[in-house]
């Protein structure tokens, strides 16, 4: 794929991207609160679909634990929240923990009383997470199945700890009860919908953002990392620091995706980061079509608009449906249904030359094949020439 | 720390190794031969066990059933896995990343059918002579408890490795696995049947978690997820003991099933989980390509 061609591609996505973009800052006057809502949820993971586009579809690597900064960032600022709710008093189900009993706050707990400490660790955990599991992983040259099947583990044993955690993370229930943040309550008809636009703001600037580092240098390298990262390295580019860097900026945007899923559902427990719901973070990219970041976006939302439909309705046959999705997508769909399209496209482009081509070649033909029996009919006459002389 | 406690957590360990160990060798190998991880590889598991169950629940009398049921369950899981392997995997090789999402659907599905004909699980009644432990009453090592379950694992798993080398060492199937496993395009140019092989060596992977998955089922209830518990590890198994390698899984899964137990037993069964995945990363810091490496001129060596 050359350069240009990439640019062409865009400059049509982008277009739709920013059409979508208008209808979704209009979407508080046709859609309800509670809609409003549900879309916000998605669009927050929209977000997380964008780093995932950055790492998987851009660079090549898979990881089947974004799950990990989406619960850093979910649970910073649901901290903050929680502490908001119970005032001077201990969150309640501190106060009601045994084994270790909580008398008072934990000293890890106070300082997310200040909305902006928690704000603030939205972005620095994730950070820190993200780029260590990377340094230490990426500088032993680790990659491909093998950090995929890390970052698994990861998640597994990250949330069996949040798990057990009861006293200090209300374990398997998660986080809850909250309403407030910078005193305006976010669950009012109205705080829904001022939300909802922060929300929709965010997903536009970290679109924005993607779009701009695909498109610079840097990003260049990330997409010949991806196909080819030995022949990048011969080219004399050191690859591990453009992968930590890429990594951590996917993990950046899981951490900001899971403060706003948390402040739109009302709740961030280990059932929403777990390792089931990683990988279908992955598969919703994937199906959208993770070499594109539009294609990401469209995919996670509107992916998990139908599965939160049909698996309410279908919940005992949603599992065989979304494993066959899983086994479609990764056999015959590894671009999705942008590459679908553009597959489409091209297809229909070439058909196009070939059309052209195919007339020109057709008189070519024609006049060749006169030329060719003109010769034959020379050689036959001189053949026969030949053999009456014999 | 007195030795009663350290030798019940060996014992604790050996037996779980041999588990991850039965679970991982299938992993490993088709890793090693094809470059692509089965993810519904802990679902092999899992059907082992039940058709362990129906092996049980079809009227066959206690002490016979476990010996049709290890059998059973191994031709069972090796035929599933062949079909796997003609129908999705082969038409992934290449796109390892692709395999690890087509797998998880598989995986996915395979669990939900089995949730949805038994949503409690399925147990097994381990016959007579495998109820009860060695267990010492006094002396030095008083306390010590040996469930002869466990005993029985540990020992189905040596046989297996022990079948596993004479089968890869003495046999021609087996010089034609190492030979693909060497040089795929070589082994092809002199004629050696690489699908065969492949379908050969992912049926036999299948199989032996199948067996595992059997033998599983007499220590302890088999439902439709009980291959998540242990897949997680399994493919740290195989990351530890480097690609496609039998003595690196073997020294992978005795390491991990002793930390584990260990662990389990000083902190919790959380700690234990973070401590051991910390303890992965450190080590890969140190031997990024696992316990054993096959020595290769490869550039791209490494999926």
């Amino acid at each position: 794929m050359t350069f240009k061609s990439l640019l062409n591609k865009n400059t049509l996505s982008i277009v739709l991207a920013l059409i979508c973009f208008v209808l979704l800052f209009l979407a508080p006057l046709y859609l309800s609160a509670f809609k409003l809502s549900l879309l916000g949820r998605f669009l927050a993971l929209g977000m997380l679909g964008i780093g995932i586009s950055l790492i998987w579809g851009f660079t090549g690597i898979l990881s089947l634990g974004q799950g990990v900064f989406y619960a850093l960032g979910g649970y910073a600022i649901a901290m903050h929240l929680v502490l908001v709710q119970s005032g001077d008093k201990l969150p309640g189900f501190m106060a009601r923990s045994f084994k270790p009993r909580i008398l008072e706050l934990p000293w890890w707990w106070a300082p997310f009383e200040s909305p902006w400490f928690a704000i603030a660790m939205v972005i620095v955990l994730p950070m820190i997470a993200a780029s260590l599991l990377a340094t230490l992983v990426f500088w032993r040259r680790i990659s491909g199945v093998y950090f995929a099947l890390i970052t698994q583990a990861l998640v597994l044993a990250f949330t069996t700890l949040i798990v057990s955690q009861q006293s200090y993370t209300n374990g398997f229930n998660g986080l809850t009860n909250f309403s407030t943040i910078f005193s305006f309550d976010i669950t009012t008809e109205n705080g829904r919908r001022v939300l909802y636009l922060i929300t929709v703001v965010v997903l536009l600037l970290v679109w924005l953002f993607a779009q701009w580092i695909t498109r610079t240098h840097f990003g260049k390298v990330l997409v010949s990392i991806r196909d080819g990262e030995n022949r990048t390295r011969f080219l004399g580019y050191n690859t591990t620091p453009y992968k930590v860097v890429i990594f951590t900026i996917a993990g950046i945007m899981s951490g900001i995706a899971g403060a706003f899923f948390t402040m739109h559902a009302g709740i961030i427990s280990p059932r929403d980061v777990g390792v089931a719901p990683s990988i279908e973070m992955v598969v919703w990219v994937a199906i959208g079509g993770r070499e594109s970041i539009t294609g990401a976006v469209l995919g996670m939302v509107l992916g998990n608009l139908v599965a939160d439909s049909v698996s309410s309705r279908f919940p005992e046959s949603w599992p065989l449906m979304l494993g066959a999705l899983f086994i479609v997508v990764g056999m015959v769909l590894p671009k999705g249904l942008v590459g679908l399209v553009e597959s489409m496209r091209k297809s229909f482009e070439n058909h196009r030359i070939l059309d052209k081509q195919g007339k020109a070649i057709a008189e070519l033909d024609a006049g060749e094949a006169y030329r060719m029996r003109q010769n034959e009919l020379q050689s036959v006459k001189g053949l026969s020439g030949v053999n009456k002389g014999v | 720390m007195d030795s009663v406690f350290i030798i019940n957590q060996m014992f604790n360990g050996l037996s779980l190794a041999s588990i991850l160990l039965l679970a991982a060798l299938g992993l490993a190998l088709s890793f090693g031969l094809m470059r692509v991880i089965n993810m519904a590889h802990g679902e092999m598991l899992m059907l082992g066990g039940v058709v362990a169950y129906l092996v049980q629940s079809s009227g066959v009398s206690e002490g016979l059933s476990l010996w049709l049921a290890l059998p059973l369950a191994f031709l069972a899981t090796a035929l599933l896995g062949a079909l796997l392997e003609v129908t999705i995997i082969r038409w992934l090789y290449g796109r390892p990343l692709d395999t690890l999402l087509a797998t998880w659907g598989v995986s996915l599905v395979l669990q939900q059918l089995v949730v949805m004909w038994q949503p409690y699980g399925v147990s097994f009644v381990a016959p007579q002579w495998l109820k009860g432990a060695v267990s010492i009453s006094s002396g030095a090592l008083a306390g010590v408890t040996l469930p002869y379950v466990r005993i029985f694992v540990i020992v189905l798993s040596i046989l297996v490795i022990l079948a596993l080398l004479v089968l890869l060492r003495y046999t021609n199937i087996g010089l034609y696995v190492r030979a693909v496993n060497q040089d795929r395009e070589m082994a092809s140019a002199l004629g050696v049947n690489t699908r065969f092989v492949d379908i050969t060596v992912f049926a036999l992977g299948t199989g032996i978690a199948g067996l595992a998955g059997a033998a599983l089922a007499t220590i302890s209830p088999i439902t439709g997820v009980i291959g998540s518990s242990y897949i997680v590890n399994a493919f740290l198994v195989v990351i530890l003991g480097g690609v496609g390698s039998i003595g690196g899984a073997l020294l992978a899964a005795l390491a991990l099933g002793f930390f584990t137990s260990f662990f389990e037993s000083f902190y919790s069964v959380s700690y234990a989980k973070v401590i051991i995945l910390l303890l992965v990363v450190a080590f890969l810091q140190w031997r990024p390509k696992g316990f054993i490496v096959t020595q290769s001129r490869a550039l791209e060596d490494t999926a």
